[in-house]
């Protein structure tokens, strides 16, 4: 059976990403069910071994809802972010894993819409990808 | 040992079950690994249902729970709280969210909304089975605090500290105090002016012994953490002994021939390198501008009170807390940003404040009557392309009270405002009501269409498309063009480095959360009040300083601190000292040190924030946070995947 929505890992921020994700459910904006979170204090310390365990265990995609510039911890956490994001991707080529099911977006604290769209359409890349 | 383990299902009236059915997630999971029992409830945080969960915890001696109801944000002390009731560990509680990202969220699609429940909640169980009791990291706490900035705000909140029985450090980088406020004349709503306010607020710093100001002051250095900061201050004399003749002094300021533009004034106008800013300044006797001076020692002959011989000083103080209340500087427009340095006549809004006051019967500038005056509003604020996208809120009121007043203080003065729409929010309104009333007159533009100023033979022409006529062309020949100028973050802000305190997008110093905890910083210990933290007017620093004097006090008055312990663990096994995470970490609290044969890497539990910046860059995963260990995330992303 085809599949309605893909299954998304999200690595939110406590203090940053999480609050919008919560407020997108406050405003009823929808998304699809199959979108999980993992709230982490900063996008800057996720490890490259848990995104690839996700996918190891069947998750389609992951996103990355980092803290940007709004960072509380400091201003190289876009940076650092960044880098783990470079470093994943050159794990997923290696395992011939597509990186464009790893997605980085900064997310802050009100950005409610911005997160379901890009949940959509990150969603939306994953079921053509799987479909093809 | 398989932990022993419940978990509660919240109904929150009907706000999850009207859409998850709380029921089949019970069953869903009273299954699983460990799971003692399972239940559901109407409201988890009804007092009723606490008083269920302690009986529960302690009855069936429980190891660990997880409630499954609305964000953490909310309820996470709330039943951190039950837990410790029951006398069991708080960290040996999890909760999962399943109404704002749950019931909510997909409250389009029931039977999604139940599946996401189950793997949240199963999620929750994976991560409390691997919990471990934690205690809070306690660590003694100074009771004193140090306050940076001595404006209104760092006045108000040292005098807040201080009646709440706590030393306090008043540490101003100027010699006088007051701030921004200081330069201003008469303000709104009270009709005061800003050297009463100051006035007043000094003499009740000076009246309370605990209290100790330092003027001339600089913070140079910071080490130590919350509960413990060290901070070093350079203190630079005023070359100035205290009893002052007044005649003398005067000789002397006039004998002084080094001329140099007037901070106070905004550089409208000039003082000698030994002055003062104004008569009833404080501390009221003058400074000698060291930088500036040229030792000629036409000053030393004539006042006997100048003194050479002092020399800068280093005063270290200990301090539990720290309070920034460093304020703002206000925009100086670019050279040529509607007219300005083109023309001697075009003017930012706090340079007409000081114009307006230190002008007594008529308004002259440059030798120039100013009759009509133009203002421009929205100068480097609200830009879309610009860096400063913010709006600065106070501008529009001041610009309005400012030319009420040049108005009413000055004869035949005409007022003509160019703005994008006028934001007088609250009680401000009455001003701008006044304003219209008394004639003023008020045209308006997008941004994308802003006010041209062409300055041709020394005479300003500012030109508008008037949105509210229709768009049509308005010129007007002011004899003064008054650019409306918000709040930027000041110029030298190198404190934010002494302190590591993390900026905003405004580059403002940021909060940890702008409603939930508006005066914390991620420092630990460190407060944020008044206009450094963003664009406030006086009523709202106050607000700000006081809360900050709060939280400040509540970090030293017990004498100790207990720490949340999510920090980062070092596996002195696998660690090899690369330097790796010494780099990352943007607080320094990870040093290099030998154990035995070998060097490794150690944390200062105390300084650590948990951030986790130390974990993706070990080359050898030596390094893992409190609660969000590899075994941890690893196990939470299998349970989410098992349904």
């Amino acid at each position: 059976m085809e599949k309605k929505s893909a299954r998304i890992l999200v690595f939110s921020t406590e203090k940053i990403s999480d609050p919008a994700i919560d407020m997108a459910g406050l405003l009823k904006l929808h998304y699809p069910p199959t979108v999980y979170t993992i709230a982490v204090p900063c996008s800057s310390g996720i490890k490259p071994r848990w995104i690839m365990h996700a996918y190891d265990k069947g998750f389609d995609g992951v996103f990355i809802a980092a803290d940007g510039s709004d960072c509380t911890y400091g201003e190289t956490c876009t940076e650092k972010t960044g880098h783990i994001v470079g470093i994943t991707h050159q794990m997923m080529k290696e395992k011939n894993i597509d990186p464009a099911r790893l997605r980085m977006a900064a997310i802050c604290s009100v950005c409610s819409e911005s997160f379901v769209k890009q949940i959509k359409s990150f969603n939306q890349y994953l079921l053509q990808s799987t479909k093809s | 040992m398989n932990k022993k383990l419940g978990v509660y299902i919240c109904h929150c009236g009907g706000n999850i079950s009207d859409y998850i059915d709380v029921e089949k997630v019970k069953a869903a999971v009273a299954g699983e690994d460990g799971v003692y029992l399972a239940k559901t409830t109407m409201f988890a945080c009804s007092d009723a249902t606490q008083k269920e969960m302690v009986e529960d915890i302690r009855s069936n001696n429980l190891d660990g729970i997880v409630v499954a109801s609305c964000s953490p944000k909310l309820h996470l002390l709330t039943f951190r709280a039950v837990s410790e009731r029951a006398l069991l560990n708080k960290y040996n509680y999890v909760h999962a969210n399943i109404r704002e990202q749950g019931s909510w969220a997909h409250s389009d699609d029931k039977a999604g909304a139940t599946e996401k429940a189950v793997s949240l909640v199963k999620a929750a169980i994976a991560k409390v089975r691997l919990a471990r009791s934690l205690d809070p990291i306690i660590i003694p706490s100074k009771k004193a605090v140090a306050i940076i900035g001595a404006g209104v705000a760092g006045m108000r909140a040292a005098i807040e500290l201080a009646d709440m029985g706590c030393p306090v450090t008043l540490v101003e980088r100027e010699y006088f105090v007051g701030g921004r406020v200081a330069q201003w004349d008469v303000m709104f709503t009270t009709n005061q002016t800003g050297k009463e306010l100051v006035t007043r607020l000094y003499n009740e710093v000076i009246a309370r012994d605990n209290i100790t100001l330092l003027t001339g002051a600089e913070v140079v250095a910071n080490s130590g953490s919350i509960g413990d900061f060290t901070l070093k201050i350079k203190v630079t004399p005023r070359y100035m002994k205290e009893k002052c003749d007044q005649n003398n002094l005067l000789k002397a300021i006039e004998a002084c021939p080094v001329v140099v533009p007037d901070d106070f004034n905004f550089n409208i106008t000039s003082r000698k390198a030994i002055y003062h800013n104004f008569p009833g300044e404080f501390p009221q006797y003058p400074v000698i501008d060291i930088k500036n001076c040229t030792r000629c020692g036409e000053c030393e002959k004539i006042c006997s009170s100048v003194d050479f011989s002092q020399q800068e000083q280093t005063v270290e103080v200990h301090v539990g807390s720290v309070v920034m209340a460093t304020g703002f500087d206000p925009y100086t427009p670019a050279e040529g940003e509607f007219g300005y340095k083109l023309s001697d006549f075009v003017v930012t809004l706090p340079q007409f404040k000081r114009l307006t006051d230190i002008n007594k019967d008529n308004l002259v500038y440059n030798g120039r009557e100013i009759r009509n005056i133009a203002y421009i509003y929205c100068v480097g604020s609200r830009q879309s392309e610009g860096d400063n996208k913010y709006c600065s809120r106070y501008c529009c009121t001041s610009a309005i009270h400012a030319s009420l007043e040049a108005r009413n203080k000055f004869r035949n003065v005409n007022n003509f405002h160019f703005t994008r729409g006028i934001r007088t929010y609250g009680k401000q309104e009455l001003l701008y009501a006044e304003s219209l009333r008394k004639g003023d007159v008020y045209l308006q533009a997008y941004e994308e269409n802003p006010p041209l100023v062409e300055v041709k033979d020394g005479q300003i022409t500012v030109t508008i498309n008037d949105i509210m006529t229709g768009g049509r062309e308005i010129s007007v020949i002011p004899d003064l063009l008054v650019l409306v100028t918000g709040m930027v973050p000041r110029a030298d802000n190198s404190i934010a480095s002494k302190f590591k305190l993390p900026k905003g997008r405004d580059s403002f110093f940021n909060e940890i959360h702008m409603k939930l905890r508006p005066v914390e910083t991620v420092i630990d210990g460190v407060t944020i009040s008044g206009a450094c933290q963003g664009p406030k007017n006086i009523t709202e620093s106050v607000n700000s300083a006081l809360s900050a004097a709060a939280k400040s006090y509540s970090f030293v008055n017990k004498g100790e601190l207990a720490l949340e312990p999510i920090i980062a663990g070092i596996d002195k096994d696998l660690c090899t000292w690369c330097g790796e995470c010494e780099k990352a970490c943007p607080f320094d609290a990870i040093k290099k040190e030998k154990q035995g044969e070998k060097e490794i890497a150690v944390i200062n539990n105390s300084v650590c924030k948990g951030c986790g910046m130390c974990l993706p860059v070990c080359p050898v995963n030596a390094i893992n946070l409190i609660a969000f260990s590899d075994r941890e995330i690893e196990s939470m992303i299998d349970a989410l995947v098992s349904v």
